[in-house]
């Protein structure tokens, strides 16, 4: 197979309907979001509660402080990117947690939830309207104020569609012991 | 601590029975469901009681429900409601979410047990065939003084030989890695990792997280309670024989290959501590045969592939969270053996088989659909679980192997399922209370 013949050689875009899928295929807590050119992924945005802004900010820190520590922490998620954006267009102050990743965030709600509740991460969303009070106790109702606030896009694009991080890491893995080969021959 | 004279048997404790039957059944009317429950409930063996009298008993009782079947009781609607989503909508409903498609789909499965009027089952298992013979009777007597009590279908189990450890048809040795329940006077063998709270299988009792959850209303019916799901697979043997023949020369080289799909030999030494020679007495020893784990011991799949049975569902170190995916697995074997040499004789044989758990849709689905049946689980791409996975003859099983992988394209089912459902297994508070639902 020629190197143009590969899925991830040839950049590729998807319109996606406003329901968040093309085809509806069921997961255990509601309908599965689909694998897309730019992978899986979410982008939850929910209002920040009133005077909270700099609580919020200040989890940057937080989590930099976190993965510094362990640089493997998050790594269950499967995540190429996080982005934590707070904006106000004028309705209040909201956050977006912008995430992509390479599995089906439905698959493994339940080892997210433990995994952000681990990482601190979940403690940040207590600065956000309509998060449960009880979300200690009660993983159902953050997986539904996680659903009910996801904003699917209607548009994705992958300039090297459907690559997955572990696939990113292992060709720069590859990259580097052949240049140390090379380095060996001299 | 656990309330053992409340709960029932199955959840603790392994029977040495020898054969049994499922009956399926199905309630007319309350009253007529309740008349038959009201005659069983003192013959539904608790843990406490299954201990005290393991030697002397023959026989061994466990009584479940569908939601159905507490409805068809008559217990209330706003007790009903109490009950998880999951539960309520059945394992037919789930089937897309399961994986339980094609051959699979509840539409071709036997025994009725699609129909909505499934409403329960009675597990009554015998040490010897003549107690088996005997309690089936017994049983029949009582349908018949309990008119509109149907028998939707029976299920018939009996061990396969040889008779000195447990196996399926294939001839994997079975009940190798079970999760040990807190309290429950049992100790994990070497590398099953330590008991697990109770709360993770028994409604009613702190879990792993620390809290009671999902206890459905009223307490009564439901502590000391649990979920089952009944999965009854269907074992191509003659098909996973010839397969193994077509792929690899030697009979060596079968029983390697038929290790590689499974992720222990067949004697149930594993592929990790024993990676190119099987090795029996390592197999039959539970000091031994559970005492490895992948992350370190096997990364890259060269002992056992990433995709394989065992592999996917205990990960052990190479998940997260496992402490809140464990299952107790029950069940037997039914149909004859098929001699070893003998053609395929299109014989119904199999696993009969219930995952028990105290919520469906964090540990039974979890697995089923993430586990067993995700194309992409370690970045396999195309791949199900090889011997309970939804094959459909398009998706392949790689071998890790140096210098260059072994992949085997186009992977026949060697297992199809033919039944299943959801089912409440109560303590006997809790069958006491549906005895006496007005």
């Amino acid at each position: 197979m020629s190197v143009s013949e590969y899925q991830w050689s040839k950049p590729a875009a998807m319109a996606i309907p406003a329901e968040g899928y093309i085809e509806l295929q069921r997961g255990r807590y509601g309908p599965v979001f689909p694998r897309t050119p730019a992978c899986y992924g979410f982008s939850i945005i929910a209002k920040v509660k009133p005077g909270r802004e700099a609580a919020i900010r200040e989890y940057g820190k937080v989590i930099e402080g976190a993965i510094a520590a362990t640089p493997d922490l998050l790594a269950p998620l499967r995540l190429h990117y996080l982005r934590w954006v707070l904006f106000d267009v004028g309705g209040g102050l909201h956050f977006q947690y912008q995430g992509i990743f390479d599995t089906d965030f439905d698959k493994y709600t339940e080892d997210a939830i433990k995994l952000f509740t681990q990482s601190g991460v979940t403690t940040v969303f207590t600065n956000l309207e309509g998060f449960p009070e009880d979300w200690q106790t009660n993983p159902d109702a953050f997986i539904k104020f996680v659903r009910e606030h996801q904003c699917p896009s209607f548009l994705e694009y992958g300039e090297y569609p459907y690559v997955t991080a572990d696939e990113i890491k292992k060709a720069l893995r590859l990259k580097a012991a052949f240049s140390d080969m090379l380095d060996q021959m001299q | 601590m656990l309330d053992l004279d409340n709960i029932q048997h199955i959840l603790l404790t392994r029977t040495p029975a020898m054969t049994g039957r499922y009956e399926f059944l199905s309630f007319d009317n309350p009253s007529a469901g309740r008349a038959w429950l009201s005659e069983l409930v003192d013959k539904a063996q608790s843990a406490a009681d299954v201990r005290r009298t393991m030697d002397s008993s023959d026989r061994w009782v466990t009584l479940a429900f569908t939601w159905n079947g507490l409805r068809a009781l008559g217990v209330p609607d706003d007790s009903l409601a109490t009950f998880p989503d999951e539960f309520r909508e059945g394992m037919v409903a789930r089937a897309d979410i399961l994986g339980d498609t094609g051959s699979n789909h509840p539409d071709n499965w036997v025994g009725g047990l699609a129909d909505d009027d499934l409403h329960a089952i009675a597990i009554l298992f015998a040490r010897d065939d003549a107690e088996h013979r005997r309690c089936t009777a017994v049983h029949a007597d009582l349908i018949a003084r309990c008119p509109g009590v149907r028998t939707l279908s029976y299920l018939d189990l009996n061990a396969t030989p040889p008779f000195n450890y447990a196996h399926d048809h294939f001839g994997f040795r079975d009940r190798l890695s079970q999760p040990v329940i807190e309290g429950s006077g049992e100790d994990p063998t070497p590398g099953s990792g330590g008991p697990l709270k109770a709360g993770e299988f028994i409604l009613g009792y702190p879990d792993e997280e620390g809290s009671i959850a999902n206890l459905p209303q009223p307490e009564e019916l439901s502590r000391n309670g649990s979920y089952m799901a009944y999965r009854r697979l269907q074992e191509h043997v003659g098909l996973f024989r010839s397969y193994l023949a077509e792929h690899a020369d030697t009979p060596e080289a079968q029983e390697l290959l038929a290790a590689k799909f499974m992720g222990r030999w067949r004697s149930g030494a594993p592929l990790v501590l024993a990676p190119e020679h099987d090795d029996p007495e390592l197999g039959a020893d539970p000091m031994r045969n559970n005492d490895f784990n992948y992350k370190e011991m096997d990364p890259f799949g060269y002992a056992v592939p990433l995709g394989s049975h065992a592999r996917r569902l205990n990960p052990r170190d190479t998940a997260v969270n496992m402490n809140r995916r464990r299952m107790i697995r029950r069940g037997a074997t039914y149909g004859e053996a098929l001699p070893e040499g003998a053609d395929d004789d299109g014989v119904d044989r199999g696993i009969a088989a219930f995952i028990i758990c105290a919520s469906l849709v964090r540990q039974f689905e979890f697995a089923q659909n993430v586990w067993i049946n995700d194309r992409n689980f370690h970045e396999l791409g195309n791949e199900r679980d090889p011997i309970c996975g939804t094959q459909d003859g398009t998706l392949e099983y790689k071998i890790p192997k140096r210098p260059i992988r072994k992949v085997l394209k186009g992977l026949p089912a060697f297992t199809t399922l033919t039944g299943g459902a959801y089912f409440f297994l109560p303590g006997l508070n809790g069958l006491r209370y549906l005895a006496r639902t007005p």
